[in-house]
């Protein structure tokens, strides 16, 4: 695979050694696990443990579907939503491996707009399910730790009365599932542009908490931003490289699997809850 | 990346028919559903057999593992499924349990 590796001619080394370290030669310097180098097996081993964490929280929201009386409040607009959210992200997935692709064939222009390109649609999908999750939670689907919304009498209040397991498991689990795709956003931002997406990364949230409401959720969710520019911050300070096409390889199975997880939560969450 | 998933063929064609076919099945599900073709039970299990399909696509073909050496590839599907498995029988006959003791 060395000839799939962006080559970093800036880079000089003076003895075969080092020569050996130079990243995307894997074999040279560690005997491959399982055929794949490291990092790889690293990121295929973080995933297998992370889908038992959704696969938890799918098993919590169906447990609590089997024995209550579950509500079915999801109309045309919140199914059009959520079925638009989906082809973001499947979109996503189709821009991530022609990234990766670009990446193994050495051509770093393209690999950035597909990662790019990623990053707006997970964005667009981020978005979009802000704008669904305070939809309803001004319609009264809410949690007791959210933030009193005014006039919030809706349909959903009652939803969040008689029901509590509902908002309960919604939230959490597409919570769970928007902060995955936040990471994976700010994830391949760090790949595409390294330090230069910190300077973006920083505005964002600053925007964004100057800009968001104080009784909306997001005003509080966005310091999820703030953690994430120190440890990334942290990284690029104290490792600075050039990623290679493994690196692009390894965030793009981190970015299929949030594709993936949501292949089962649409489905499970919005699509067994549809109101005709 | 193994030597076998050097040489596989990567022309882009292969993932925009997956991406098509993501996009169709999709369209499938929202389809079922929003006109409550089965009964939610039949419903459940559609839907659930073509996300397992739609899962398929993307990790073999997206996430490479269809690429990767049969160690690796057995050694992590046949994991996470027993951890599935598992789970599903330490947590549904109790939902099932709660139900016969008319918990509602």
């Amino acid at each position: 695979m060395a000839d799939a590796t962006l080559q970093h001619g800036s880079v000089q080394h003076d003895s075969s050694q080092r020569d050996s370290l130079q990243h995307g030669l894997p074999g040279e310097y560690e005997a491959p696990l399982f055929g794949a180098y490291s990092k790889k097996v690293g990121m295929w081993l973080f995933l297998a443990s992370d889908s038992l964490t959704f696969g938890a929280l799918l098993v919590a929201f169906s447990y609590n579907r089997i024995y209550t009386a579950w509500p079915t409040p999801f109309g045309k607009d919140s199914i059009i939503n959520a079925t638009i959210m989906t082809a973001c992200l499947l979109s996503s997935s189709l821009t991530m491996v022609l990234g990766v692709l670009a990446a193994q064939r050495g051509d770093r222009s393209w690999t950035r707009n597909w990662l790019l390109a990623t990053m707006f649609f997970g964005t667009a999908f981020i978005v979009l399910h802000g704008m669904e999750w305070s939809k309803l939670i001004s319609e009264g689907l809410t949690l007791p730790g959210f933030p009193k919304i005014a006039g919030a009498e809706g349909e959903f209040a009652k939803v969040s009365a008689s029901t509590p397991q509902f908002p309960a498991t919604f939230f959490g689990l597409t919570a769970m599932h928007m902060l995955h795709v936040t990471i994976g956003v700010i994830y391949l931002g760090v790949i595409a542009l390294r330090k230069w997406f910190l300077a973006i990364l920083g505005v964002i949230y600053v925007a964004g908490y100057f800009l968001i409401p104080s009784n909306n959720i997001f005003h509080y969710g966005i310091h999820a931003l703030l953690i994430c520019l120190i440890v990334a911050s942290v990284i690029l300070f104290l490792k600075p490289k050039d990623y290679d096409a493994h690196d692009v390889e390894v965030s793009g199975l981190y970015w299929h699997f949030v594709d993936l997880v949501w292949m089962f939560i649409f489905p499970l969450v919005y699509l067994m809850s549809t109101r005709v | 990346m193994t030597h076998d998933a050097a040489t596989h063929d990567d022309s882009k064609g292969q993932y925009f028919w997956v991406w098509g076919a993501l996009l169709v099945l999709t369209a499938i599900e929202v389809v079922l559903a929003y006109r409550q073709v089965f009964q939610p039970v039949r419903m459940l299990e559609v839907l659930l057999l073509l996300s397992v399909i739609k899962s398929a696509l993307i990790i073999g073909y997206f996430m490479h593992l269809k690429f990767e050496k049969a160690l690796m590839r057995w050694l992590l599907v046949i994991s996470v499924t027993a951890c599935f498995i598992i789970m599903y029988f330490f947590f549904f006959p109790d939902a099932g349990r709660v139900l016969r003791l008319g918990v509602q």
